[in-house]
This record gives C-alpha cells, sequence and structure tokens, in this order.
C-alpha cells in the first residue's frame, strides 16, 4: 500500500509539522474549538438539565432535541452558518455549530440521569427531612453522575469530530491537512490527516473515561 | 424579471433555482437515498450475524461491541479519507464509511433484542420441536423486531446527516450540492439542499416507523411498554459521529 508508506513519510518529515499549516499549529486550533466549546455548550446545557431533572419537567424537550440533532446534518449547519453574515467573523461559524452540536447529548444524558435517580431512594431522603438544595446535592447528582459524564463523553467525542468537519467550510483545525490533501489530490497527506484525526479523537474518548472515573463521588 | 431576480441577488429561498435545477437536486436525492438504503441494508446484514456471534459465544461479546464502538467516535472526514487508499474516490467508500458507523447501534440493539426474548418463549419453541434456526427465524428474530427496527430507525437518520459528508469525495448527495454551494457562495442551493436533507431524514424516520407497526402488530396491544422500550432504545446513544 503506497498510500500508508506515503502517510507513514509524510508523518515523519519534520517540515509537516512546522509553520501556519503545521500539525502542531492545526492541533492547538482544534483544541482551542473543541475546549471553548465543550465549556459554553456544558454551561448552558448542564445547569438547564439539572434543573428540569430536579423538578421532573420538560423530559420530552430534553430527548426531543436530541433526536432533531440527529437528523440535521453537522456539514449542512456549519456551511449555513459559513454564508450568514457570521461567516465574516471568521471562527463564529464554527463555534457556534460546535456548541449547538455539543449541547444535545449533554441535555438528554443529564437530564435523563436526574430522572433515573430511584424514586424510592428520593422519598427516602425527603423522610429523613432533606431540603430541595441537599436532596439535589448529596443525591440526585451523585447517582445520576454516571449518565452525566456519558453526556460529557458524547459531546466531546461529537465536538472534536464536528471541528474536523469544519476544514470543510475553510476553518481551520486537524480537518484541514486532510482537506488539504484532497485539493492537492496527496492521498498520503490525506491517511496522515486521517490517522492524526482519528488518534485525537479516541484520546479525547480516552482521556473522558478515564477522568470520568477519576471524579466519580461515588467510589470515594 | 422578478423571478430572475433571486438568483442574481442569490436569496437564501428562489422559486426560480427549484424551477431551473430540479434534474439537478432530483439527481442528487436519489444518490442520497441510494448511499443511505445500501449503508443501512448492508449494515443490517453485517450487524445481524455479528449479533448472534455475541449472544452465542460470550467472549466476543466484549471485543465485538468494543471494536463498533471504537468506530463511532473517528470523525466521518477521517473515515472516509482513511479508507481512500482501499477504495479510491467511489462511492463504495462512502457506503463502506456509514456501514462501519451503523454497526454499532444495530449490533447493540439487535443484541439487546435477541436478548430480551423471554426463556419461556424459547423452551416452548424448543419443546414444540423446533430446530435452532427455526427458532430464531419464527421465534427469535419476530420478538427482536421492535429493537431491531428501533436501532434501523437511529442508524437511518444519522445515516442520511452523515451522507453529505461524502461530498469531500464527490459522492455526498445532497452534500454534494451544499459544498459546491459553499465554493460559489451560492445560497439558494446550500438551504434547499439542507432542508431536503433534513426532510429526508424526517420522512425516512417516519416510513420505518410506519414499517414497525405493520411488522409487530402484536406490540399495539399494550403500547405503553413498547414505547417506553422503544423511547430508551432511542436514547441510549444520543451523540452521533460527525
Amino acid at each position: 500500500m503506497n498510500a500508508i508508506t506515503g502517510a507513514w513519510d509524510w508523518l515523519t518529515t519534520g517540515a509537516n509539522w512546522q509553520g501556519e499549516k503545521g500539525v502542531w499549529h492545526r492541533l492547538a486550533e482544534h483544541l482551542y474549538f473543541s475546549g471553548v466549546c465543550l465549556a459554553v455548550a456544558c454551561a448552558i446545557a448542564l445547569p438547564l438539565a439539572l434543573c428540569l431533572g430536579h423538578i421532573g419537567k420538560g423530559g420530552a424537550l430534553a430527548v426531543n432535541i436530541s433526536n432533531v440533532g440527529r437528523a440535521v446534518p453537522t456539514l449542512a449547519l456549519l456551511i449555513l452558518l459559513t454564508l450568514t453574515p457570521l461567516g465574516e467573523h471568521g471562527d463564529a461559524p464554527t463555534l457556534i455549530a460546535l456548541v449547538l452540536f455539543a449541547v444535545p447529548p449533554l441535555l438528554t444524558n443529564a437530564y435523563l440521569g436526574m430522572r433515573e435517580v430511584d424514586r424510592a431512594v428520593v422519598e427516602a431522603a425527603r423522610g429523613m427531612g432533606m431540603s430541595g438544595g441537599q436532596l439535589f446535592a448529596r443525591v440526585e447528582l451523585p447517582l445520576a453522575y454516571p449518565l452525566i459524564m456519558t453526556g460529557i463523553r458524547s459531546a466531546g467525542v461529537q465536538v472534536v469530530a464536528t471541528a474536523t468537519l469544519a476544514a470543510m467550510a475553510g476553518e481551520g483545525g486537524l480537518g484541514r491537512i486532510i482537506t488539504a490533501g484532497f485539493n492537492l489530490q496527496n492521498t498520503p497527506q490525506v491517511v496522515a490527516g486521517a490517522v492524526l484525526v482519528a488518534l485525537l479523537a479516541l484520546l479525547v474518548e480516552g482521556v473522558l473515561v478515564v477522568a470520568g472515573r477519576l471524579f466519580d463521588p461515588m467510589r470515594r | 424579471m422578478a423571478e430572475q431576480n433571486c438568483l442574481v441577488t442569490n436569496d437564501w429561498i428562489c422559486g426560480e433555482y427549484l424551477r431551473s435545477r430540479s434534474q439537478e437536486l432530483i439527481d442528487a436525492t436519489l444518490e442520497h437515498v441510494g448511499i443511505t438504503v445500501a449503508s443501512v441494508a448492508i449494515g443490517v446484514a453485517v450487524a445481524l450475524p455479528l449479533a448472534l456471534l455475541a449472544r452465542r459465544f460470550r467472549f466476543l461479546a466484549g471485543p465485538i461491541l468494543g471494536v463498533t464502538t471504537v468506530l463511532y467516535s473517528v470523525p466521518s472526514l477521517a473515515m472516509f479519507s482513511l479508507l481512500l487508499p482501499f477504495f479510491g474516490l467511489s462511492v463504495s467508500l462512502v457506503v463502506t464509511g456509514l456501514v462501519l458507523y451503523s454497526l454499532t447501534v444495530l449490533v447493540r440493539n439487535i443484541l439487546a433484542g435477541l436478548q430480551a426474548v423471554p426463556e419461556e418463549a424459547r423452551d416452548a419453541a424448543k419443546g414444540m420441536g423446533y430446530g435452532p434456526l427455526r427458532l430464531l427465524w419464527e421465534v427469535e428474530l419476530p420478538l427482536a423486531l421492535p429493537a431491531l427496527l428501533a436501532g434501523v430507525r437511529i442508524t437511518t437518520v444519522s445515516t442520511v446527516a452523515l451522507t453529505t459528508v461524502g461530498a469531500i469525495v464527490d459522492y455526498g448527495g445532497l452534500g454534494t450540492l451544499i459544498l459546491d454551494g459553499l465554493d460559489t457562495t451560492f445560497k439558494a442551493q446550500v438551504l434547499t439542499a439542507s432542508v431536503l436533507c433534513v426532510l429526508l431524514a424526517v420522512t425516512a424516520d417516519l416510513l420505518l416507523l410506519g414499517l414497525q407497526r405493520l411488522l409487530t402488530p402484536w406490540t399495539r396491544a399494550h403500547r405503553t411498554r413498547t414505547s417506553r422500550a422503544s423511547r430508551k432504545a432511542a436514547v441510549t446513544k444520543v451523540a452521533e459521529p460527525a
């Protein structure tokens, strides 16, 4: 397979890692986009979902948002946003699209996590005289934690993957190495870029799994 | 003149675009449908034996579910690019990538459906002299059908959306129009193709829901239970690859 040895050569060529179009710069862009957007999406979705879950309302909303999210093509939304006046502000379409795609898994998982806490446990906590706030912090949140983390993991992987697609709409990130390779008809570069992107996505998934285990309140 | 204007002024919504390029839109939609149907059909054909293997041999369940889950987190652009050396620029490249994505949800759902078949039903069929194949075909698969079809619905909807990324190798159906529209900043084309894409996903979902009702008339007797089950199945994996 020429393309595979070619990809290896591409990856081991120092020049491809340096400069504006180099791997390090693209990686930094990718992580910057992903990190900022995941943080913003968490800041929007988690408080909302936890609140709704605590009071037990808005379930249909939480579930339907994730179903709608699945039907909207990421690429289409990204390109639509790029063509709006927002497109003149550089990174704005990418950032907005990334946030929009990270919100559904966060919202749905956090809401379901809160709702799937055993009702008998909640009743027992109430019977012990816990206030709403105590119930939320000491019972519901720790028990909902695994599903909330699943949501953060899905959202994280989703954001990293979507940041790759941003390259097709002309923004930065690791995907640019792939799209640039396509434009140059340079298959080794396409494959090398794809390997980097796939590794990054798997790495992010792995890191989030480990982080989820490390911070699990039930393990102490 | 007024009709020509929307193409000249590059409006988002343009009737003239629909009229003058209807053939292009129909071709792209047909390509999109073709790619989606082929991917989901092959996906089911591959996932079913995998799910049966995972059920028959416990030690295979972990690796099978693990590998398909890992595939799921690979970004679509990377997935298509990684397959490039093996398939070149072709439809089979796009379909293969989409099949790989579909496996996660399909294998999980089929396996869950098969495992939920009541032991009594299995025993009763065995007692009536059913062999393993007949047991599978006449008892287990029909009972697993709601879970299987729930998986097919999720897969189909996300496959319709993911097909657009195939535009990178020129086989993205409506996605190809969307990407072309970006290069030429042709707003009407981008919006129309995007909307068609979403409509396609919704239509496919509704058709499959209808099929599910037709094929599993017995589930309607106790609707509350099945609707809860299918809702659960629908949210087990809420994120889709991008």
